[in-house]
């Protein structure tokens, strides 16, 4: 069996502070395969953002973390890795996504110069015209037929929605073999936002990217991802496929997160407690959603 | 008939940008009912918040009048009116001064608009902050040692401290967790239900709209398109606009999934008629 695009197991954080030292992720495990849309779903704080800075290497960076646990990416321990192998992973074999476009990309350069050092980065000195005939290629992909427009201007000529999916062209124009997508839309107008996640869904189940989908939006979440990881508090508290944990949410947190969400189908608002001892209960595997090589 | 609490008459505001003019808001007349909570809810650049702003008197419309209870508001408003219409804005900890404790924030409001005796207003600040569910000791805090939920009930607090009538609410919980957004959006129908206020509720989260408002005003390009009760919005709207953006929210239950494809499918259905 081949080896999934991203296997996290037991993955721990602590930073070291003036006060001593502060867990955030307790052991979390997940695996994403080929192909696969995972989300990572969470309230903020909840450890979901510094998962995806450790899958790229960058929390590796700062001396005050601790971490502990694996992380593998297609095979390989990226611990084992130096810093150049890791460098040279970012942006070509792995690529990210953020959630505000507008601040992401340099207002200091046109779109068109971005794009060529975002490709450079697989081919070296690859040549303007080059360039941007992949860009071009690649903003085609994102329903952006104006091609010579968009690379000709700067981030702050454009608008949210569209430098949202400039990114989304930039982030897979090297092809990627896994995307994190850390709250994509969600500066943007929902009208916008359904449209972004649907180029992006078509886009990956075209090429085959295995996506890690951060977010805290469980009706984005649902209409994204194959699967889904429920994380509270550095602790995975439920796992199972998108259509099982809509249709059965089985720990308390996340039945909590469910209800508090308000339906366009009315309702009310409904009294939810901030927090419960009950959010801490054992975690919640659905069937078939084992981690792969546990010991089961 | 009493007059409406608020009642906006062809009102519009013009910007000028690099030698543009831009018409924020385009001729818009609304009335908002006393006790009621209207929505106003549109894209990103339809006019919300300029709407907003000139209800808060901010600035000044280019035309049209705003009136309270029938009476035309000035352009430059007096320490009155401004005790009447209070703001709530989507990020709290741009709304506090961080310097600030939370009780001298409040005290401020009481101070600047007379409210009750000297002597009694560091009791009313620990009376308001436990009306939205804080502890009074809280007053003594920095806003940046509290969490992003209770900094939204210190700046609602805030709002409601000179004995406000209207409250215009931008984007009050967009930026918080779902669990936090719950519990803080039943305390703003709490609060209106007791103290008798009206809201304006300016959002694009439509499912928020749906339990919260009473009506729903949405707008395109600066221009009111569509009022209505807003059972009557989610049910039956009427513009393709309206429709786009109820279809647009990200949904959780099936229930919300068959309601949002049937309204898209009118949508289509009446498109390719047009076409």
């Amino acid at each position: 069996m081949t080896s999934p695009t991203l296997r996290i197991d037991d993955l721990r954080l602590s930073f070291r502070t003036w006060r001593g030292l502060t867990e955030v992720l307790h052991g979390v495990s997940l695996h994403i395969r080929k192909g696969e849309r995972v989300a990572l779903v969470g309230e903020s704080g909840s450890g979901k953002s510094v998962t995806a800075r450790i899958v790229l290497g960058l929390l590796q960076e700062l001396k005050s973390s601790r971490i502990d646990g694996v992380v593998e990416f297609e095979g390989r321990d990226l611990e084992k890795l130096s810093a150049a192998e890791r460098h040279k992973l970012r942006g070509t074999k792995m690529s990210m996504i953020f959630q505000d476009p507008t601040t992401a990309l340099n207002p200091v350069y046109t779109i068109g110069m971005q794009f060529r050092e975002v490709l450079g980065r697989r081919v070296k000195g690859i040549s303007q015209r080059q360039a941007r005939d992949v860009a071009t290629a690649a903003l085609a992909d994102v329903s952006i037929r104006d091609a010579d427009r968009i690379l000709a201007s700067y981030p702050f000529q454009l608008s949210g929605g569209m430098n949202q999916r400039v990114m989304i062209a930039m982030a897979l124009a090297n092809e990627p073999s896994l995307l994190i997508a850390d709250e994509p839309g969600t500066a943007l107008d929902v009208t916008v936002q359904a449209q972004t996640l649907q180029l992006m869904r078509a886009l990956v189940e075209r090429h085959q990217t295995a996506v890690l989908f951060i977010s805290h939006n469980l009706g984005v979440v649902r209409e994204f991802a194959d699967r889904v990881y429920v994380i509270y508090k550095g602790r995975i508290v439920e796992h199972g496929t998108a259509v099982g944990l809509f249709a059965d949410p089985r720990h308390p947190y996340t039945r909590a997160l469910m209800e508090a969400v308000p339906h366009i189908t009315g309702g009310g608002i409904p009294e939810i407690d901030e927090e419960s001892a009950a959010f801490s209960a054992p975690m919640a595997v659905h069937e078939g959603c084992a981690e792969p090589g546990a010991s089961a | 008939m009493t007059a409406p609490i608020l009642s906006l008459q062809s009102v519009s505001k013009t910007f000028f940008l690099a030698g543009r003019e831009v018409r924020a808001v385009d001729d818009v007349s609304i009335d908002v009912a006393e006790g009621e909570c209207l929505a106003i809810v549109g894209e990103s650049g339809s006019g919300k918040s300029t709407l907003a702003n000139m209800i808060l008197g901010v600035y000044p419309p280019t035309a049209g009048t705003i009136a309270y209870r029938g009476t035309p508001l000035p352009a430059r408003r007096e320490l009155k009116h401004r005790r009447l219409i209070q703001f709530v804005q989507q990020n709290p900890l741009s709304a506090l001064n961080p310097q600030r404790s939370v009780g001298v924030s409040l005290r401020l409001a009481l101070d600047v608009h007379g409210i009750g005796k000297k002597s009694e207003r560091r009791a009313e600040v620990g009376r308001l902050l436990e009306e939205v569910g804080l502890p009074a000791s809280f007053m003594t805090r920095a806003p940046a040692a509290l969490s992003g939920g209770q900094r939204q009930r210190v700046a609602i607090a805030r709002a409601l401290a000179c004995r406000s009538e209207i409250v215009v609410l931008d984007e009050p919980t967009s930026a918080l967790d779902v669990l936090v957004q719950a519990r803080v959006l039943r305390l703003l129908q709490e609060l209106r239900k007791a103290r008798g206020l009206t809201y304006v509720f300016i959002t694009h989260d439509l499912s928020v709209v749906r339990n919260i408002a009473e009506r729903v005003a949405v707008f395109e390009k600066g221009r009111l398109v569509e009022t209505g009760a807003t059972g009557t919005i989610f049910s039956t709207p009427e513009r393709p606009y309206t429709r786009r953006l109820i279809g647009a929210v990200p949904v959780v239950t099936d229930a919300e999934m068959a309601l949002r494809e049937q309204l898209t499918e009118e949508f289509t259905g009446e498109r390719n008629e047009s076409a």
